[in-house]
């Protein structure tokens, strides 16, 4: 079955459609890669994952919680699902390590003891842990980043959502937030990404999805459909990022 | 009438000056506490209490204070409840104070980015963790300098309280004029003492706001 189902969403800002049918299965495990050209819609359809944003028709599921249901439910979705921003968003007055600590103290009540060891394991994991007691300003972009993801699996998410969390940093500082998630990746975390990466996409990802005018437009497998493009549409997009 | 001397008429002023800086007092602190709770509804997205909310503060923002003072000293005593000119005065002035102090922290909490929030929501926080941890946090920073720059306000203010029969440092002047004929002694000396009590509090607001400047 699959962790996250999104069947048939459609989603307007005033009388402008932005998502005009959109349906996605996402299983245990799978990185989706998301791509397509500015403004067709995938920062919405991942903001509607998460209840961000609400959407007008259609059905989204994660994990069996129906997104579409009462705001009750947004906090038991909001703890399965992480969310990693192109800004990063890390809270200034606090530390990394009291970042990351933050919702598992104060959502699910976690003792000091084990919000510490979370905090340790997480910055650990994104290889930050000489960085726990420095505040967000002390940090390069790219350390910013890396925090933020630490800040998110702390709450232990079935589903990591990231919207381009490499196009604020500057080119140097890329790959050290790809390593970061590639290595989630291999440990079998599902994520779905929106991204201008596109060897990233074809590398690390296990489905590809090309959202075009608010419709996935064309979506399989990431080396075949790079190799050979579907439609003209892909074909262009995938040309134009060289 | 030379029996009033200057330090008789310093000493009765002074004595006064408890008054308006108790009533000040009372003001900011409780119309601080109702500023918070304004706060909360007017930046909750629930429309009908951020509606309600925005009525209040124009309401109080949007009429004289002496007509605040008005219709609590005269207006409550047509129902038949004997209201006391001190009790009038902390009423009108904590909910002048609150509807002002709401506004100028509501700017400083919408002066944070809109990442903050959604950062806070997607860790599954709730409203008021998110205001708890995240928001008010950092918009406590911003807010300091105009809070404490408003506090004057408060105090300039309560000198309408005397108009209601509020014994405060404005009414003992004058009382004072009448009983000694002094005008221009007395009211010199009162307008010296509200300066002595708010220049302090403006140059720190000043030298805070400096601070801040820097900081950033
Ligand atoms: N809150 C909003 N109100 C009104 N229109 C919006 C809002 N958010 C997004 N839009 C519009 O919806 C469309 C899709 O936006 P979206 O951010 O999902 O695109 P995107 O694919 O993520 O683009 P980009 O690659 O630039 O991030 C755009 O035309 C945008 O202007
Ligand atoms: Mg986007």
């Amino acid at each position: 079955m699959s962790l996250v189902s999104i069947k048939d969403v459609r989603k307007s800002f005033g009388s402008v459609e932005v998502l005009k049918g959109v349906s996605i299965e996402v299983g245990r495990g799978d990185v989706v890669a998301i791509i397509g050209k500015s403004g067709s819609g995938k920062s919405t359809l991942l903001r509607c994952i998460n209840g961000l944003e609400t959407y007008d028709a259609g059905c989204i599921s994660v994990d069996g919680i129906d997104v579409g249901k009462t705001r009750g439910n947004l906090r038991d979705l909001r703890r399965n699902v992480g969310m990693v921003f192109q800004q990063f968003n890390l809270f200034p007055h606090l530390t990394a390590a009291e970042n990351v600590m933050l919702a598992p103290k104060v959502v699910n009540r976690e003792s000091a003891h084990i919000t510490k060891a979370l905090a340790k394991e997480t910055l650990a994991k994104v290889g930050l842990s000489d960085k726990a007691d420095s505040y967000p300003s002390q940090l390069s972009g790219g350390q910013q980043q890396r925090v933020a993801i630490a800040r998110a699996l702390a709450m232990r998410p079935n589903v990591l959502l990231c919207d381009e969390i490499t196009s604020a940093l500057d080119p140097e500082l890329v790959s050290e937030v790809l390593r970061v998630v590639e290595r989630l990746a291999s440990d079998g975390m599902t994520l779905i990404l929106v991204t201008h990466e596109m060897r990233f996409a074809r590398d690390v990802g296990t489905k590809l999805v090309f959202m075009h005018q608010g419709k996935v437009h064309e979506e399989g497998p990431p080396k075949p459909l790079f190799a050979s493009p579907g439609t003209p549409e892909l074909a262009q997009f995938i040309g134009m990022q060289h | 009438m030379n029996d009033f001397s200057f330090w008789v008429i310093l000493s009765n002023l002074l004595l006064a000056t408890r008054w308006t800086v108790l009533l000040s007092l009372v003001a900011f602190v409780c119309g601080g506490a109702v500023g918070l709770a304004l706060l909360f509804a007017r930046v909750s997205k629930i429309r009908w209490l951020d509606t309600a909310t925005r009525a209040y503060i124009e309401f109080f923002q949007g009429t004289p204070l002496l007509m605040q003072l008005f219709l609590f000293f005269f207006g409550v005593a047509l129902l038949g409840i004997e209201v006391s000119p001190w009790l009038a005065a902390s009423l009108a002035l904590t909910f002048w104070t609150s509807a002002f102090l709401a506004e100028i922290w509501r700017g400083c909490v919408e002066s944070l980015p809109k990442g903050q929030w959604e950062a806070a929501e997607t860790l599954a926080l709730s409203y008021i963790e998110q205001m708890r941890y995240v928001i008010l946090p950092q918009a406590l920073r911003i807010a300091i300098p105009p809070t404490v720059g408003f506090s004057v306000q408060v105090i300039k203010g309560t000198a309408l309280a005397s108009i209601i029969g509020f014994v405060d440092l404005t009414k003992a002047g004058t009382m004072l004029n009448n009983a000694t004929f002094r005008p221009f002694l007395v009211y010199s000396l009162v307008a010296l003492i509200y300066f002595a009590l708010c220049y302090p509090l403006s140059w720190y607001a000043h030298r805070l706001e400096r601070q801040f400047n820097v900081a950033r």
